[in-house]
């Protein structure tokens, strides 16, 4: 969606400002804010994509104006509110325990998936981004619409967000990381390269 | 903020709107059963104490002192990566790219906040927040400078938006004047930034 996280080119946000000798947390809150997130995930009523989508539902305003954990436990209030989770009876859920931390985070969740179908592109083609303008999730940042660029990396198929972020099945799709001459998506910085990581359904043959 | 007149004096007077929020939240999925409050501290202190940039920092000095290495992490990184110990969770699918002085490699998530967790930890808020995530990609050497880094005009930058799944980890160059310096000595001196690109090691 045209939400409020798809800032890549956007304008007038100011300084960096990277803080000297930054604290991991700048409050005890963030840190309750981290782990319930990282724990709530563990319950498995949403993924990684799912969680992603409710951020980005957060109105512009809102979003721009909340530091990144305020972000969290707003998205992860969303998620629970769209499941009746805060107000409805408990459900017997998977609990992450203070035991399988450590080897949960150890394994992660890996997001490749065997597929039958071959690549559509291989490395060194030449590929048009497509003019996507989904209502839901999406990992195609608005600026590459319709930019040419050049398959970089394969790296066979993976879970597809823009469908498992809406409970519509891992669907998995080849995924590329696309090399861009900068100046063919900002008109500028002539020899610069851009690069991103883009599923097939995003691109077509130029 | 300035003071109303009222009185509010409570028992947590001294906790921000948000914090007392996030208190309330722990409480109720504490008490749905939702989240095992140790569990709650034993992720805090893994962040805390055991995966930071240190970590990342030990795969560059090894990438820097040892030649076989640095090309298992240029061909397959996930597994390079994982031999030294370092996997799991937000680097199931990690990328090594090397910095030299014709190719300068920056890393960004203009969605989100995606950062490889298990070598570089936690992000920093500069790099969750808009200014970087917007303008990482259209001016990266307006970005380099906020740093302090000047990049020659023929050193190219290169720029990966981390918009799938797959990390990215910069392997900085080798300062200068470290010929006789041993692997931990090395780990030293490369800090986390240098490992997004934003500054040189050393």
């Amino acid at each position: 969606m045209n939400g409020p996280q798809d800032l890549g080119g956007m304008m007038g946000f100011g300084a960096i400002a990277p803080e000297a000798n930054e604290p991991l947390f700048h409050a005890p809150w963030e840190k309750r804010a981290l782990a319930l997130s990282l724990a709530m995930g563990a319950t498995r009523q949403w993924s990684i994509d799912t969680s992603r989508h409710a951020r980005e539902k957060i109105p512009h305003h809102q979003y721009w104006s909340l530091s990144y954990y305020e972000i969290w436990i707003e998205g992860l209030l969303r998620l629970m509110n769209e499941r009746n989770m805060l107000d409805g009876p408990p459900k017997t859920l998977p609990r992450l325990e203070a035991q399988n931390v450590a080897p949960v985070l150890a394994k992660g969740s890996a997001c490749n998936r065997e597929v039958s179908s071959p690549p559509l592109f291989n490395i060194g083609d030449r590929v048009r981004v497509r003019n996507l303008q989904p209502m839901g999730h999406t990992r195609l940042p608005g600026y590459l619409r319709g930019k040419t660029g050049e398959i970089a990396l394969h790296h066979k198929a993976h879970v597809f967000p823009d469908s498992n972020a809406h409970g519509s099945g891992e669907n998995p799709q080849h995924l590329y990381t696309v090399r861009f001459f900068a100046r063919h998506v900002f008109g500028k910085n002539a020899d610069d390269f851009l690069q991103a990581d883009l599923f097939e359904p995003y691109l077509e043959a130029p | 903020m300035p003071h109303d007149g009222h009185d509010h004096e409570h028992e947590n007077s001294e906790l921000s709107p948000i914090a007392l929020r996030v208190k309330a939240l722990e409480s109720l999925l504490v008490e749905k059963g939702y989240v095992d409050p140790a569990a709650l501290d034993v992720l805090i202190d893994t962040y805390e104490t055991k995966i930071g940039p240190r970590n990342g920092a030990k795969v560059v000095a090894k990438a820097w002192t040892d030649p076989a290495f640095a090309d298992w992490l240029k061909k397959d990184a996930t597994a390079a990566i994982e031999s030294v110990g370092y996997s799991g969770r937000q680097g199931e699918h990690m990328v090594a790219v090397f910095n030299t002085p014709e190719i300068h490699n920056m890393v960004v998530c203009t969605l989100c906040s995606c950062y490889p967790w298990p070598v570089l930890g936690l992000p920093p808020v500069w790099y969750k927040s808009p200014p970087y995530r917007s303008r990482a990609v259209i001016d990266p050497r307006s970005v380099l400078a906020e740093f302090g880094m000047t990049l020659a005009e023929t050193t190219k930058v290169s720029v990966w938006d981390s918009t799938a799944e797959i990390r990215y980890l910069v392997i900085p160059m080798r300062p200068a004047n470290t010929e006789g310096m041993s692997e931990e000595q090395l780990a030293a001196i490369v800090n986390r930034d240098s490992m997004i690109g934003t500054r040189l090691a050393g």
